[in-house]
């Protein structure tokens, strides 16, 4: 078995979800070796490559592709450089987190290698059986790949928790091979163009990997009201998330949504303030460790999977947990 | 120019029995309908594929205002890759300008049909849209999409596959004057055998099951309480 990662890198260092990739990769076996394909252009791309190849004794080779092409995230490049390497190295497994970057590039690339990709796995049971949610998390499927190499896999990072670091691995990097691109095929790659990406800045921590997150739905009301919930994060050193109500509402961006369709977390401690509970809420967070409710409405179906609940007024109850609650540890 | 729009019939999200269109795809024949009506286009050709009740949905998206439909009709599983290589197989026979899909289906959640599409094509894709710009005369459309950071924008050359995501727009209801004229609007057949895709599976479902169920919860009284909970019993702040 070998097994290449599809890694996303920022700031010269490998991004957390890269790093449950690599545990994810780790499941399939002892004998695998392990892979990381990283993309991009400029000094940051080194240094991501030198962060990579000493991350994890497990990896056993970085191959870097530099190019002016993969400096953003566009899939038609992308995917051409996956089947480029894939049809260099034959791997037997193709991994990559599912978020946006994975979800975008991943399956573009398996109809291009004519494989089936398997979605958001969330267990790998053998190199080639695995689990993943359907039905928006209300069913858990199991599937098994019968098809021809690579089998490609995109892996829910909340499922894969980040493996520790050795702590001899630093004297021991990973070989970094460079990709020769000089057969890549570059038809139809310039039709798509990067313009720009808006982003909220913030210092709270990443909503995917914090270890308490604090949701807010549309009873808060307003943008204004919402900061109540913000407030309250940054007092316990919270991500912010929300529903899908409260983003269509405009009181926050798209980026904290929580759900089938948005993020999916899986906190210490989930705090849900006037969130009713759909089944495609529930979806992004109901592997989370504590959930804690509070809605004004008793019936609300978010307190039959919260472990506290608290029936009341969240204008009441958001001030007074601010008052009382522990600053963060 | 003519906008192909991907439909898929699922099991209604609100009502356990009741089979509907996928709510994505809902968005996405709503986002081809306003580009027609824009004058960008001219023709939307709402297709779908799987079993004969997938007409039911297809005279849905006619009522809602596609020009005509195509119903690729077998009842074979169909996996993402399958879909991909037939809707390939009818752009070449139709030539769309555009070709639109929901970004994910809400019974097996898999989000790739669009992506793999638009690979065999070899067509830019803009997936998870929240917003479509054309630009008629430079045949381009500019597209934000919403990715783990926030939205991404960028400029695409026609033809383009497009997936949508929930903020696109809100899908209309069909009107009855509308849901009668539908009823003689055309709905072409093909069978796989004739679009000369074989239908391939990589995949075995092996079983089913229910996730493991939370334990039961406590409610709590008063906001002391629940900090008195959080510190000494589940010991998280």
């Amino acid at each position: 078995l070998s097994t290449l990662i599809l890694a996303e890198h920022e700031g010269g260092s490998l991004k957390a979800q890269t790093l449950n990739a690599i545990a994810a990769a780790n499941y399939l076996g002892k004998e695998s070796s392990i892979s990381l394909l990283l993309a991009g252009s400029g000094p940051s791309l080194q240094e991501a490559a030198a962060h990579a190849a000493s991350c994890h004794p497990s990896i056993s080779k970085v191959l870097l592709a530099k190019s002016d092409k993969f400096t953003y995230p566009l899939a038609e490049p992308w995917a051409k450089l996956l089947q480029l390497v894939q049809k260099i190295g034959s791997y037997s497994h193709i991994i990559s987190a599912s978020g946006s970057f994975g979800k975008n590039i991943l399956p573009r690339a398996a109809a291009l290698l004519d494989v089936s990709p398997i979605s958001d796995v969330i267990k790998i049971s053998e190199p080639h059986l695995f689990v993943r949610p359907i039905y928006a998390g209300n069913a858990l499927c199991t599937v098994r790949y019968v098809g021809s190499n690579p089998c490609m896999l995109s892996i829910r990072s909340t499922s894969f928790p980040m493996i520790s670091m050795a702590a001899d691995s630093k004297s021991n990097p990973a070989p970094i091979d460079e990709v020769d691109l000089s057969t890549i095929d570059e038809d139809g790659i310039s039709k798509s163009r990067y313009i720009q990406q808006t982003t909220q800045e913030s210092e709270r921590p990443d909503l995917g990997n914090a270890r308490v997150v604090i949701t807010g739905g549309r009873a808060l009301k307003s943008a204004e009201n919402f900061k109540m919930v913000e407030q309250l994060a940054e007092k316990l050193g919270a991500a912010v998330g929300a529903t899908r109500a409260a983003v269509d509402a405009g009181y926050v961006p798209n980026e904290l949504q929580v759900g089938q369709t948005g993020k999916i977390v899986a906190p210490e401690l989930y705090m849900a303030f006037g969130v009713s509970g759909a089944i495609q809420h529930l979806a992004g967070m109901r592997d989370s460790k504590v959930i804690v409710a509070v809605n004004k409405d008793a019936d609300a179906p978010i307190f039959q999977v919260a472990d506290y609940g608290l029936v009341g007024d969240l204008f009441e109850v958001i001030p007074e947990l601010l008052e009382k609650m522990p600053e963060k540890k | 120019m003519k906008i192909m729009v991907a439909i898929k019939r699922v099991v209604d999200y609100a009502v356990k029995i009741r089979m509907s269109m996928n709510p994505f795809c809902e968005i996405a024949l709503e986002e081809a309908l306003k580009i027609k009506e824009s004058g960008f286009a001219s023709e939307v050709v709402s297709v779908s594929m799987g079993p004969t009740q997938c007409v039911d949905t297809l005279r849905t998206s006619l009522a809602m205002g596609a020009d005509r439909a195509i119903h690729v009709d077998t009842k074979e599983m169909l996996y993402p890759l399958s879909v991909a290589k037939l809707l390939k197989a009818l752009v070449d026979v139709e030539k769309p300008g555009i070709l639109i899909l929901g970004k994910q289906a809400i019974d097996d959640d898999c989000n790739q049909t669009g992506q793999m599409v638009a690979g065999l094509l070899n067509w830019p894709q803009g997936t998870f849209a929240s917003k479509v710009v054309l630009d008629k005369e430079k045949n381009v459309a500019t597209v934000d999409r919403e990715v783990d950071g926030g939205i991404e924008t960028l400029s695409l050359d026609l033809p383009v596959v497009l997936t949508t995501d929930l903020r696109l727009n809100q899908p209309r209801y069909a009107t009855l004057p509308n849901i009668m004229k539908a009823k003689s609007k055309v709905i072409k057949k093909f069978t796989p055998q004739d679009l000369n895709v074989e239908i391939r599976s990589d995949l075995e479902v092996v079983e089913v099951t229910e996730p493991p169920k939370r334990k039961a919860g406590v409610l709590v009284s008063s906001v002391d309480e629940l900090i008195d909970k959080l510190k000494n019993e589940a010991r998280v702040i």
